[in-house]
């Protein structure tokens, strides 16, 4: 299953700022797309570029937009089933749906999860569906009811505690860090903690410094757990299917920006791989790293970077605990430049750890010193100005990325 | 309770011989409220503990061979050797714990008894529910995780209940000295559940108790909040001095040593002899040392054991640079593999 999916760096999505635009290439466009398409490569010389590596190459000529891709991942998701169209957040409950009615262990437990549908409405419509008690509305008691997810997952149970806002899970880190990530180890692996911990997290629209904060870099230390960020409506459902069937404890990082990003997802079942980044649009001159909503940040300074006669390859790595060392280390071995984009502050973030993976693993590929694009550290203030000033911007990508081929 | 007695004297000895290390919280004084409780109990019940868990251990049916390799860190540990003295869980037995923190296995306690309830109300299996007990202190009843899941126990009347060991201290801090109102068993019936208390140095009121308590979360009737007030009579841990106790509070609990009340009452009531008596310590004298000897001739873990376990799917310390997960490198069996 695993190779199916890797190829797959399909996307198709509207960006939140223009969520009411919605482009699919057909395939037809592509081929005269590709022979007009000139590289000015970073020794100067121009290739027609004809798609040496022809198959990556063709999937990803996005010259006109970045952000939107074709259908070309039909290649995976059988020509025969043309999918359905649904939000990021129905593709998180259509996920989460299917892990119910296939395996009558998986619950959810949270806030306003069952009567109210969730407050991003990820839980719409599944207690009428299961019942009260299998979809549990808690009361406001974070480290008991995530305690009491991990006591359930310890006994038989698989449960989906949903954090109203990731930052509320602060509340429950002594449940995280040492029974969640701990227990399997200090019982000698006599239990196993199936648990899945979801919430949405990141900078919203002037939501202040409380809710808009990225707890990944908080959590990346804990042993025994892992950590995956979903940032598209397939991977979404994907990994949240394969969270759940995960016996590891595993956090979902969900974004509140992009619950509706809108996207056709195929109609047959699929997973992704938790362990497993995503290469979202090959290129030659440079390693663009990122994940969840600077993804989009990223593509849209792809466009600009692509109009200037760059090639830039975009991974969503996805994964953010595991690193997937292979496809970052593929990416550095051919580009020999990295740049990451993450939406973590800049002390102790997902990105100064990949840094530190990179340069450990990969220092004799790198060309140029690893650049790391973070959060400025500081409280994400209220007022909208102050706010997109501490997020890194598509124009900053774009300069980063200027003086990293120079 | 004789076993668990012989038993914490045999650690404190073989703590100051150098044959365990690390913070070890002995029991001695309070064997009735372990007995009293988990001797009522069906294997598929759960107990839940804290650090002071040698004894629920031992109640609970985990062979002594199996808690004294685990202190003494050797590989055929309940939890090879891994855990140590405050994590000790066993599967087999339903002992869910262990925990360092105070606290912090109320909530786990209260996860195992929402799994009672589901299985018997979602799954449709079995008829009567498995009861949780969670042991405690009275230090943790001043923490915010107990009171949180009194009302969640209360809320959705969980087969749970919550045994408080108030041995009057928490280290070196009495409880009337942190406690606003120092009768716990007043805050069950503030969330909606029975509290009761209870002399926890007699073994058969704590039964008594603890039938009633397990009965009423057996039949679906709800939590219930028993508050035993018992005495530890060594320090808080092997490394406490114990130089705050007043020596006559000291006294005053020794003379209620629940395994001597239990003895003078058996004798009384001629239900068996002090020959009878005997016989069962010497038995137990056996037993533990039979356990040391199976502990101090266990081998240690070897490097190989110390990246097993991290994670039940190993897949979650990811892909190498090479493309394979770490965990198909043959040195991740070695305990040596970069991950």
């Amino acid at each position: 299953m695993t190779t199916i999916f890797r190829g797959l760096g399909a996307l198709t999505a509207s960006n939140s700022f223009d969520s009411k635009k919605l482009q699919l290439p057909s395939p037809r466009s592509f081929s005269e797309r590709k022979a007009s398409f000139l590289l000015v490569r970073s020794d100067g010389s121009v290739n027609l570029n004809l798609g040496s590596n022809s198959r990556a190459r063709r999937a990803e000529q996005l010259i006109t937009n970045a952000v939107a891709t074709k259908a070309d991942g039909s290649a995976a998701s059988t020509a025969s089933k043309p999918g359905h169209e649904l939000l990021l957040f129905e593709a998180l409950r259509e996920g989460l749906e299917e892990e119910m009615d296939r395996d009558p262990t998986v619950c959810v437990m949270g806030e306003d999860v069952g009567h109210y549908g969730g407050s991003y409405k990820v839980t719409k419509g599944l207690a009428t569906k299961y019942g009260d008690l299998r979809v549990l509305d808690t009361p406001i008691a974070e480290n008991s009811f995530t305690g009491m997810g991990i006591g359930a997952a310890m006994t038989g149970l698989r449960p989906v505690v949903e954090g109203m806002n990731m930052g509320f899970l602060l509340l429950a880190f002594n449940q995280i860090s040492n029974n969640c990530g701990m227990l399997h180890y200090t019982s000698g692996g006599q239990f196993k903690i199936p648990i899945v911990i979801r919430g949405p997290g990141g900078v919203g629209r002037q939501l202040g410094a409380e809710h808009s904060q990225r707890l990944e870099s908080y959590f990346q230390s804990i042993p025994g757990i892992q950590m995956v960020a979903c940032s598209t409506a397939y991977n979404a459902k994907g990994l949240m299917k394969a969270a759940i069937r995960s016996e590891n404890p595993v956090i979902l990082f969900e974004h509140v920006l992009l619950y509706n990003l809108k996207e056709r997802i195929p109609d047959e079942e699929y997973i992704c791989n938790l362990e497993e980044a995503e290469m979202v649009r090959p290129g030659e001159h440079v390693t663009i790293l990122t994940y969840s909503r600077m993804r989009y940040h990223v593509m849209q300074a792809a466009k600009t970077l692509v109009n200037k006669g760059y090639d830039p390859e975009v991974i969503d790595i996805r994964s953010l605990k595991p690193f997937d060392l292979y496809t970052i280390g593929n990416s550095v071995k051919k580009t020999h430049r990295v740049l990451i984009v993450e939406e973590c502050m800049r002390t102790g973030g997902i990105g100064a750890s990949l840094t530190a993976a990179i340069t450990e693993n990969f220092h004799d590929y790198l060309d140029a010193p690893i650049v790391c694009l973070s959060s400025q550290d500081v409280p994400t203030p209220y007022a909208g100005t102050l706010e997109e000033w501490t997020v890194v911007q598509p124009a900053q990508i774009v300069t980063a990325v200027e003086q990293l081929c120079q | 309770m004789v076993l668990g007695r012989a038993f914490e004297d045999m650690c404190a000895q073989m703590y100051y011989r150098g044959k365990m290390f690390g913070f070890v919280h002995l029991y001695n004084g309070q064997e009735a409220v372990s007995t009293g409780f988990i001797k009522l109990l069906k294997k598929e019940d759960y107990v839940v503990s804290t650090y002071r868990d040698h004894v629920h251990a031992l109640s609970k049916g985990v062979p002594a061979r199996a808690v004294m390799s685990e202190l003494f860190g050797k590989t055929t540990g309940c939890c090879r050797g891994q855990g140590g003295s405050m994590h000790m869980f066993s599967k087999e037995h339903n002992l869910l714990g262990g925990f360092a923190f105070i606290g912090e296995g109320i909530p786990v306690a209260t996860g195992a008894a929402f799994t009672s309830k589901y299985k018997r109300e979602v799954l449709k299996e079995g008829d009567s529910e498995d009861v949780t007990l969670a042991f405690f202190g009275d230090g943790t009843c001043n923490n915010g995780q107990f009171f949180e899941c009194l009302n969640l126990a209360a809320l959705w009347k969980l087969p749970i209940v919550f045994v408080v060991e108030n041995n009057l201290w928490a280290i070196g801090m009495s409880h009337l000295r942190a406690t606003s109102d120092p009768e716990i068993w007043k805050k069950g019936p503030a969330f909606g559940m029975p509290g009761v208390h209870v002399d926890g140095m007699d073994v058969l009121k704590v039964r008594e108790v603890a039938k009633a308590a397990i009965g009423r979360a057996r039949r679906g009737e709800g939590p219930t909040l028993v508050e035993c007030e018992t005495y530890r009579f060594r320090g808080h841990s092997l490394a406490d001095p114990d130089e705050l106790r007043d020596p006559a509070e000291k006294a005053h609990y020794a003379a209620r040593d629940p395994i001597i009340s239990l003895k003078k009452y058996i004798i009384e009531k001629s239900l068996a002899s002090e020959a009878e008596l005997k016989v069962i310590e010497k038995k137990i004298d056996e037993v533990v040392e039979d356990a040391v000897e199976f502990a101090n001739e266990s081998p240690l873990p070897p490097r190989s054991q110390l990246l097993e376990n991290v994670f039940a799917d190993p897949k979650g310390f990811g892909i190498g640079p090479d493309g394979r997960y770490r965990c198909e490198d043959p040195k991740f069996t070695e305990g040596t593999a970069h991950v």
